[in-house]
């Protein structure tokens, strides 16, 4: 549904993004991840038919964005990181207008608004100017904006930056409920949100696609062992050489415990499990358990390993780029 | 007609709001005030013809008014829009530049024919009491038909170029005096050079207009005025390609 291929954009002598390549099928969801400044918007905005990019092409349903701009854009709604909505109107009035932007007659454009502001949770603030509204409901009515129409791709640039949780998982949740209707690339900085809504994640960082896979694949990758997080409430030492006796515990690596109990987390060889073994042994030392979980690497861990991989400075200096959220 | 959606929805901003009639309400009394005070020396002092004696003064005046109100209605136009932030949702859509270009223009334009028409009033008045020749008057309005044009076209031009209102109305002010002044230095050029300066000067092109006299060559010239401006207002847009959004 989506084809970029080989995308760069340079603005003057600054280079936005490089390179960028990457396909979407329809009805996929697909997470564009990296911290601020990584060329997430700038990607958003060629494929959005913004600007064109200065080397590459993207196709959308078929059609270039550049030489066939105008069927390109009628099949892309498109939210801006810059929730931008013009204030002096209504909320309906607004999406009546955006409907027949997008070439409905006004019968039909009127139709759809209002289907949008349902599908938005935007009905009790139909009739207010937008100017008036909280951020949360401008935020809801550029989404709205985005769905008029109809459009087969939605290309959403951060759409829960500045919401409450509350907001946020109602927002995650009518993302999800476009899946197989729709084919969606959404872009954020904020990592768990890909977790929960994106069938796949594309990590970007200065400009450059790191990765371009499942949440889970990139996870198996990038893990050289499996760990199980475990603890106990016993002898630090005695419990670290016991569990070191296990068969196939690679190494116990000690963690900061918070109330007199040991933390440890085990590493065992990838796709071992042995967590009923490490529960045996422990309990038959009279150790109490307190607990026991496999550990998955989240998603910050893999982005932080991959643009640790990436960056100079990162190798030797070992900071944490500054944009990622805690 | 996409075009006709922009210039609608430009035109529920005008009128949505209290500043465009503020502006109307000045344009108003400032041509309604000049109207009246140039029958009245018309009155005391005469002249030899309503032409030459009253409606080339009311004309002029007029000029000046719309001179003063024209870029305060241009100056949001795209400023207002690339401040917004909404610019980069309409270039979304599936619009052409030329939609959203022509669709202000036309905008701007209505609002402009809102605040003319009633100018008519004093002179309909008039012509109740006292009938006469209605030829010269009719070219006077499409004189400045014509100029508001080229007005609106230049602002239009210059609010495409800034994201500032008050940087978008002061520059097209600037345009607009030289435009009116460039000839006024009549001693320092040459002959070859004022006739040039004479052929691309607004105001001496107007003139013409207000004494009754309608000339192909300066329709043309308005028309050519106007259609250059848009050009680089459509141009100007296009310089997102390598600009960015801002």
């Amino acid at each position: 549904m989506i084809a970029a291929e080989q995308l760069t954009k340079r603005f003057g002598g600054f280079t936005a993004i490089e390179d960028v390549t990457f396909e979407v099928a329809a009805g996929e969801i697909v997470g564009f991840l990296g911290p601020n400044g990584a060329g997430k918007s700038t990607t958003m905005r060629i494929l959005a038919g913004v600007f064109p990019p200065s080397h590459g092409r993207v196709e959308i349903a078929g059609h270039d964005v550049v030489t066939d701009s105008l069927r390109a854009r009628a099949v892309v709604g498109y939210f801006p990181e810059r929730v931008s909505v013009y204030l002096d109107m209504t909320v309906a009035h607004y999406l009546t207008y955006v409907g027949e932007m997008k070439g409905l007659a006004r019968r039909e454009a009127r139709r759809q608004s209002a289907a949008a502001m349902a599908s938005c949770s935007l009905d009790p603030v139909g009739n207010r100017l937008i100017g008036t509204l909280s951020k949360g409901f401008r935020q809801r009515v550029g989404i709205a904006q985005a769905l008029t129409g109809a459009p087969r791709v939605l290309i959403l640039d951060e759409p829960t930056a500045g919401l409450d949780p509350e907001q946020v998982a109602d927002m995650r949740a009518l993302i999800r409920s476009l899946r197989q209707e729709r084919t969606v690339i959404l872009s954020t900085h904020i990592l768990p949100e890909v977790e929960a809504t994106c069938d796949r994640v594309i990590i970007i960082h200065r400009g450059r696609v790191l990765a371009l896979d499942t949440p889970a694949n990139l996870n198996r990758r990038l893990r050289p062992t499996s760990q199980v997080h475990v603890e106990v409430n016993g002898p630090a030492a005695d419990v670290a050489r016991a569990l070191r006796a296990v068969p196939g515990v690679a190494a116990v690596e000690p963690q900061p415990s918070p109330d007199g109990a040991v933390v440890f987390t085990v590493c065992t060889a990838p796709d071992r499990d042995l967590r009923e073994v490490l529960a045996t042994v422990l309990t038959q030392h009279g150790w109490g358990l307190r607990e026991l979980r496999r550990q998955s690497l989240t998603l910050e861990e893999i982005f932080l390993s991959l643009v640790t991989a990436d960056s100079p400075e990162a190798k030797t200096s070992h900071e944490t780029p500054r944009d990622l959220p805690a | 007609m996409k075009l006709l959606v922009i210039c609608r929805r430009e035109l529920h901003s005008y009128f949505g709001s209290f500043i465009a009639y503020i502006l109307l309400a000045v344009f108003l009394l400032l041509s309604g005030y000049f109207f009246y005070s140039d029958l009245v020396f018309f009155v005391l002092f005469g002249g030899f013809t309503l032409a030459t004696g009253l409606w080339q003064f009311v004309f002029l005046d007029m000029r000046l008014v719309a001179m003063l109100i024209l870029p305060l209605i241009t100056m949001r136009l795209f400023a207002e829009e690339k401040k917004l932030g909404t610019m980069e949702l309409l270039w979304t859509y599936p619009v052409r530049d030329g939609e959203i270009v022509l669709g202000k223009f036309l905008a701007a334009w209505v609002f402009f024919l809102a605040m003319l028409l009633p100018t008519a009033i004093g002179p309909m008045v008039f012509h109740y009491w006292q009938p006469f020749d209605v030829a010269p008057v009719l070219a006077g309005y499409l004189g400045m038909l014509l100029l508001g044009s080229a007005f609106i076209a230049c602002g239009l031009f210059v609010s495409s170029l800034t994201e500032n209102q008050v940087v978008s109305a002061m520059v097209t002010y600037g345009i607009l005096v030289l435009f009116w002044f460039i000839t006024w230095n009549e001693e320092a050029g040459t002959h070859e050079v004022m006739r040039l300066l004479l052929g691309v000067s607004l105001f001496d092109r107007f003139f013409n207009f207000t004494r009754g006299v309608i000339d192909t060559k300066d329709v043309a010239f308005f028309a050519m005025f106007v259609t250059l401006f848009l050009f680089f207002t459509w141009q100007s847009l296009a310089t997102r390609t390598w600009r960015g959004v801002r």
